[in-house]
């Protein structure tokens, strides 16, 4: 039924041609049910998706229009061991994650031990000078992040991005699983597929034990977002309806004294925790960038006085820039006194001019990455790209070596996905989601699954044409 | 010196404001050749007005206001007695290394022109930084044209350094921006200047810089006079450019028609005392 490269890591074949167990109901049912049915169930979802409106814009394209993420209709499975390992190394690495920003705006213990160079904390534009020596409410920087992995063998994972500002793509998980409970209900009497429902609710306890010490028994929370031009706003609409909390943007919300307040039609309320969606450089024109209409003025001194919770954090972009990402192992045994759960990627930092010599040597093989690009933009494939674009990107990355990493091209794992020339395997990535509250870390079962839906592709980003599957782990 | 200062802001709006929120930079702090004798602040309507420690050392004042507000003054006026320390700038509050003010901004990451006109100042990195420094100073003062009417407060360096027209906070930018492009940490630096001409009353507070020299620390240099800072400079702010040290960065809401008008009088307290 479907052709398998020996080079990657198959996800439902091992190199044996043999089914994986957890995949084993899956592959019976792909090898019985009728290809028309597959395409007719195919469509069904992409009308739902379509009908829900749930689009993102991609930034960028000349035809920049509302673009539905294509949907594939296989599932993806993790097995119950598989699953336990990854959420112990997610939530390690969130602990360090968190732990590097508390250190990184106050004491600078990192600094001193000389684990992580100065100018990667000073020097990194997206440190924010107004949280030096500021304290947050609990202590908490990031609680909700986005962790990339990938698989390229059975037995680890490997984070290809820590995404500690305001990651996106929870909407995708959650609808997934709709759809598919939707349209293949038979398929979840086979198999014990955890529930990821329960996210709306984990995240909305999340947010409210994260409420300043002074707000009210049940604090008041609300979803930021920058308005309906933004890409991701679909998602921002859907998560505050699954909370049950108020979608607001800046000029709803008003500073009065060091209290935060959003109108209502019952007048001022005040605001405890923010879940916001929009960037560190709109958020409050008085402190940040002045032309920002996105933002609420003063917002940063209510922050300063301790009377409002931002989720995340102001400034933890430090924490996930892919320069600081190579000195994660270091971060996570410094902190924790641990060995990473999770592997990192070899990858060469282009500000030591040793590296750079190996990167520009061997550009053809590796993978180069703005140290602040994101979505998959600013980024060069060597072994896919041809010789003129290799040499524009070589000299970008010659005139300023401190904005570039690079990285061997991973053998990304593929699933079975079902395509024009039927069911072949394609890569994929994982996005699962971590929500680090004052009580404890909350990790919903799953993620996002992007697929690469082009043959050879190892590019999953959705603006690059890439797609999402619904992911599965077994709960036995 | 005794400098005897008074700075008010007043803005009226035809049609009232609903509410008003500032963020004022507007008081010094003390150091070595800098000590505040006293100052107050004071707003015309009535509210909390708010002390705070910023990210930089500076002391700031928040406040906000509900309307409807038709007219809304902000006053500060103190005595500060200072002594000339060649420049050399100690005993400030320091919170973060030299190092981090290496940083560009938005306001003062250099194009060509900025970058060129450095590296040709520096010999290309082999003179020593602080004659750099002087000679990058003694150029601004001497090529530009003093000008209130060619620049904003959103003027980026390189734009004023295209037109070769400005005022302090522009020359203090091209300054800064230079200066991070050959590696030397470089800050913003507003305050008050007691003018040699005998001009007491302005329309604006001043604006010069300090750059870091190992061994001396950081120095004051105040390329809109060609002079490093003497006991005429009253620092009151720093930040990596205007917007982190800006005396005052506010938001009103509703209000229409604002005017806004400033004045500020720098002078010799003695002088003043004897009239």
């Amino acid at each position: 039924m479907s052709s398998r490269s020996p080079d990657f890591f198959d996800e439902m074949r091992a190199s044996d041609g043999s089914i994986r167990p957890a995949y084993r109901q899956l592959a019976h049912w792909l090898d019985t049910v009728p290809k028309d049915v597959l395409d007719y169930r195919r469509k069904e979802a992409e009308f739902i998706f379509r009908r829900i409106g749930i689009t993102f814009a991609v930034y960028g394209d000349a035809a920049s229009t509302e673009r539905l993420i294509p949907f594939d209709i296989i599932p993806r499975i993790l097995n119950r061991g598989e699953w336990q390992k990854l959420s112990r190394g997610l939530e390690q690495r969130v602990k360090a994650l968190n732990m590097y920003l508390s250190d990184a705006y106050h004491k600078r213990e990192i600094l001193r031990a000389g684990i992580v160079p100065e100018e990667l904390i000073y020097g990194n534009p997206v440190f924010r000078p107004e949280m030096n020596g500021q304290a947050v409410p609990h202590d908490i920087y990031v609680m909700i992040a986005g962790i990339d992995v990938v698989r390229v063998d059975p037995d680890n994972f490997y984070v290809l991005e820590d995404n500690a500002r305001v990651p996106s793509g929870v909407s995708y998980m959650l609808e997934n699983r709709e759809i598919m409970l939707r349209l293949f209900p038979e398929l979840f009497i086979d198999h014990p597929v955890a529930p990821v429902d329960n996210y709306a609710d984990e995240l909305l306890a999340t947010l409210k034990s994260v409420a300043p010490n002074n707000s009210s028994g049940d604090p008041t929370v609300v979803l930021m977002t920058p308005g309906i031009y933004n890409s991701a706003y679909y998602e921002h609409s859907f998560l505050a309806d699954k909370l049950g909390c108020e979608l607001v943007e800046g000029r709803d919300m008003f500073v009065k004294g060091d209290m935060l307040y959003m109108r209502t039609t019952e007048g001022p309320k005040r605001v405890d925790v923010i879940y916001r969606r929009v960037d560190d450089d709109f958020i409050d024109p008085l402190s940040f960038r002045p032309d920002s209409m996105l933002g609420v003025p003063g917002l940063m001194s209510v922050y300063q006085a301790g009377n409002v919770t931002l989720a995340n954090a102001v400034g933890t972009g430090i924490a996930d820039d892919k320069a600081v990402y190579s000195y994660m192992p270091d971060i996570i045994k410094f902190y924790l006194g641990e060995e990473p759960i999770l592997k990192n990627v070899d990858t060469w930092r282009c500000r030591e001019p040793d590296h750079l010599k190996y990167v520009l040597d061997n550009i053809e093989k590796l993978v180069v990455k703005e140290v602040h690009g994101s979505g998959g933009y600013g980024m060069l494939i060597g072994p896919a790209a041809d010789k003129k674009t290799i040499e524009n990107f070589a000299a970008k990355v010659k005139a300023a070596p401190e904005g570039f990493i690079a990285q061997p091209t991973l053998a990304l794992s593929t699933c079975p996905t079902f395509v024009e020339e039927g069911i072949a395997p394609r890569h994929v990535d994982l996005r699962p989601f971590v929500l680090t509250g004052r009580d404890r870390t909350r990790i919903v079962p799953g993620g996002l699954t992007r697929v690469a839906l082009s043959k050879g592709s190892l590019v999953v980003n959705s603006s690059q044409g890439g797609g999402t599957k619904d992911t599965w782990v077994l709960d036995r | 010196m005794r400098i005897r200062i008074a700075h008010e802001t007043v803005y009226r709006y035809d049609t009232p404001a609903t509410r008003a929120i500032q963020i004022l930079r507007l008081t010094p702090r003390a150091h070595d050749g800098q000590y505040v004798v006293r100052w107050r602040v004071e707003v015309s309507e009535d509210c909390r007005v708010g002390p705070r420690e910023d990210a930089f050392g500076n002391l700031t004042h928040t406040f906000t206001v509900d309307g409807p507000i038709s007219e809304l003054a902000v006053r500060v006026a103190g005595e500060v007695e200072t002594q000339d320390t060649h420049g050399i700038m100690r005993g400030a509050r320091e919170k973060f290394p030299p190092s981090f003010y290496l940083r560009q901004t938005e306001l003062t990451v250099p194009d060509q022109a900025i970058a060129g006109w450095a590296d040709e100042i520096s010999e290309n990195g082999a003179r020593p930084a602080l004659e750099t420094l002087h000679a990058m100073q003694q150029s601004i003062y001497a090529n530009f044209n003093f000008d209130v009417d060619a620049t904003a407060t959103s003027t980026t360096a390189s734009q004023a350094f295209a037109n070769k027209h400005g005022v302090c906070q522009d020359y203090a930018h091209i300054f800064c921006s230079a200066a991070r492009h050959l590696k030397i940490p470089a800050r913003y630096v507003g305050g008050y200047f007691l003018r040699g001409d005998g001009v007491i009353d302005t329309e604006s507070g001043h604006a010069w810089t300090e750059a870091f020299i190992p061994d001396l620390g950081w120095i004051a240099f105040d390329p809109a006079n060609g002079i490093c800072a003497t006991e005429a400079h009253v620092r009151v702010a720093i930040g990596l450019d205007y917007l982190g040290a800006a005396p005052v960065r506010g938001t009103r809401y509703g209000g229409l028609g604002e005017a806004m008008q400033v004045k500020v009088s720098v002078d010799q307290a003695s002088r003043q005392s004897q009239q």
